[in-house]
């Protein structure tokens, strides 16, 4: 048998024993302790010691923009559309992280274009674009972006990007009756209004 | 003609052994090579540790599973053992030539384990039907060697991780050679990891090719493959019916219930090739497997095996990559350690401590020590977070025990995990009280 001891011996960084705690729960709470939210975004743990499973709550502000020449804020945008509203992210990150991304969804029913009714959400860094260089604060300000400058482009709820691409300020009008439980099109949504 | 060798130098008896059995490979062990380790003494000590005291771990008896057993058994490895959670179905016999159709339903480990010590006399291969994770380090501190041929990124990390972990400063044995091979349609790899000297799986994580997921919105509304209809239907149909129900990729039922969902939606959208097996094949992410891949890549493996086992050859150093996709191209490179690498990298430091010392008084010490530089730690146990700077709840949750004593939260000896936004990974203590 090769005399790997010999080796070993040699190897500066050798002599030490590793810790049992899997290499997915070190890097949770590496992401977890370095987190730097700003206050729009509050992490909750249902069990403190489970890290694993927690519930992100965004309550989304205007965000940051550029004013135009005349100091007027961009019409581009919907600013602070979704201003007020208190939305909850469930999120679950298996024992293979960060080689797999957590798993993220919306646990109330929201009128949001990338956003389905069923709490699915539609961010590239949560499937396609995933590499295990992201963080969960990735992730949580890829969230929160999408209540900023929601995309017409990748809809999950289709009636929802139709209505702003096409009206915005009709658009606009559905968010804010969304968001105190109304009903848009035979669809109920939840009273996300934050208390 | 079979008859039974004595072997009268070495004392050896053994009935299952013909003359010339080991004609080919014993060229090797009976002298030295130009580039034969130093440490290699040719002659019956090294065909004896070969033969009756090496003692080999196979994971997997898929493809490449069947393939390793069967050359490590006829390069004379003979104390074998095979670990398998999966049973035969009926797909695998196109490679998996170890199992026949009356095997079907059967244990891998078990069927491909009776098979190699049937046909390979004086060979015992031991099998264990089940998962890796039910094995303590004690069972795998009893091999040699361990030869992975896995499909599963999350196992091999496992593997890795445990065999790290079971390096021992004091005890040299508990250094396990680790061979991993990995093959995808026409490529394949083949390693050498030697646990804590040279870079480890989960150094190499981000070199893997990522698993194909599409956009949650093409799925929803774009389909163009077969392959978006059913992950349709099993990340957005299966849980909006289904609920909290989870799929089981492995009941057949659930199979086929997507299949049945992926196909009508494949119909509305006139899309074609939703199959039984493509939908099993995507929500298990299984990837294509072609046997003669398998054959190269677990022949690497083996010759690896063989070499290090007996020193009578230069190993590999340490990644060998397969390329058939475009004509056939090879590279061998020694993949670098990570030193930041959660599993083999970090710095780790024994201290002592004071009984009497409350967590806070640990961590001031930490934040002062000059040679670790240590800003805001959090703390943790395998088993408890001890002191967690963020988020706001968990400081709150956990701040009461920064008034405790250190021993009530750590047994002596055991390891506390540190992270900080200035370590590059995390830092590992052990503690031992005074
Ligand atoms: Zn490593």
């Amino acid at each position: 048998m090769l005399k790997i001891w010999t080796l070993k011996k040699n190897e500066e960084a050798a002599a030490k024993k590793k810790p049992k705690t899997s290499a997915a729960q070190i890097r949770v709470q590496k992401d977890l302790t370095e987190l730097d939210l700003p206050s729009t975004m509050k992490t909750y743990f249902p069990d403190p010691a489970d890290l694993l499973n927690f519930t992100l709550t965004i309550t989304p502000d205007e965000g940051l923009y550029n004013l135009d020449v005349n100091g007027l804020p961009p019409d581009h945008t919907c600013i602070g559309m979704y201003k007020g509203g208190a939305f909850n992210f469930i999120f679950q990150i298996n024992t293979n992280y960060p080689h797999e991304p957590p798993k993220v969804k919306c646990d109330q029913k929201i009128y949001h274009p990338n956003v389905d009714l069923q709490g699915n959400v539609c961010l590239n860094i949560l499937r396609e674009d995933w590499k295990p260089v992201l963080n969960l604060n990735s992730v949580m300000v890829g969230l929160q972006y999408l209540f900023l400058e929601p995309n017409t482009d990748d809809p999950l709820n289709k009636e929802a990007a139709e209505e702003l691409r096409r009206n915005r300020d009709q658009f606009v009008q559905n968010v804010q009756r969304s968001m105190r439980g109304g009903n848009i099109k035979g669809e109920q949504y939840a009273n996300v209004v934050a208390k | 003609m079979a008859t039974i060798d004595t072997y009268a130098d070495s004392g050896h008896v053994s009935v299952s052994d013909w003359d010339h059995r080991y004609y080919h490979v014993d060229q090797v062990l009976d002298r030295p090579g130009p580039r034969t380790d130093p440490d290699f003494i040719p002659g019956d000590a090294v065909k004896s540790f070969l033969r009756d005291q090496c003692k080999i771990l196979v994971i997997g008896a898929g493809g490449l599973g069947c393939e390793i057993l069967a050359d490590l058994a006829l390069s004379g490895f003979k104390d074998i053992h095979v670990i398998d959670m999966d049973t035969i179905d009926i797909s695998n016999l196109n490679r998996q030539f170890l199992f026949r159709p009356k095997d079907v339903g059967k244990p891998k480990a078990t069927v491909a384990a009776e098979y190699i010590t049937r046909r390979v006399p004086g060979v015992t291969v031991t099998p264990f039907y089940g998962k890796i994770q039910d094995k303590d380090d004690d069972f795998y501190m009893q091999f040699n060697l361990v030869i992975c041929g896995l499909d599963s990124v999350e196992a091999r990390r496992w593997m890795n991780a445990t065999l790290v972990n079971l390096v021992d400063p004091e005890r040299p044995e508990s250094l396990k050679p680790l061979i991993d091979g990995g093959t995808e349609g026409f490529k394949g790899q083949a390693r050498v990891i030697l646990p804590t000297i040279t870079s480890c799986y989960e150094c190499s994580l981000d070199m893997l090719n990522k698993q194909t997921a599409f956009p949650i919105c093409t799925i929803a509304n774009t389909p163009r493959l077969p392959e978006h209809c059913i992950e349709w239907a099993s990340v957005l149909e299966w849980p909006r019916v289904h609920g909290d129900k989870k799929m089981d990729t492995d009941d057949p039922d659930h199979i086929s219930w997507l299949y049945e969902v992926a196909l009508k939606r494949a119909k509305e959208f006139s899309i074609e090739g939703v199959t039984w097996s493509l939908t099993q094949g995507v929500v298990k992410n299984i990837i294509p497997a072609i046997a003669s891949t398998n054959a190269i890549i677990a022949a690497s493996c083996c010759n690896e095996a063989f070499k290090i086992a007996t020193s009578s050859a230069a190993y590999l150093n340490n990644y060998f990559m397969l390329i058939g996709t475009e004509g056939v191209y090879s590279y061998t490179f020694e993949h670098e350690r990570r030193p930041n690498c959660p599993v083999c990298g970090g710095e780790s430091v024994d201290i002592q401590v004071p009984k009497d010392w409350s967590v806070e008084r640990l961590i001031e010490m930490l934040v002062e020590k000059q040679d670790i530089q240590i800003k805001k730690p959090s703390l943790s146990t395998p088993t408890t977070n001890i002191y967690f700077q963020a988020p706001p709840q968990l400081e709150e949750a956990t701040r009461p025990n920064l008034e405790r004593l250190v021993s009530d939260l750590v047994p002596e000896g055991g390891e506390v995990t540190v992270t900080a936004t200035t370590l590059p990974f995390s830092l590992s203590l052990r503690i031992t009280y005074v």
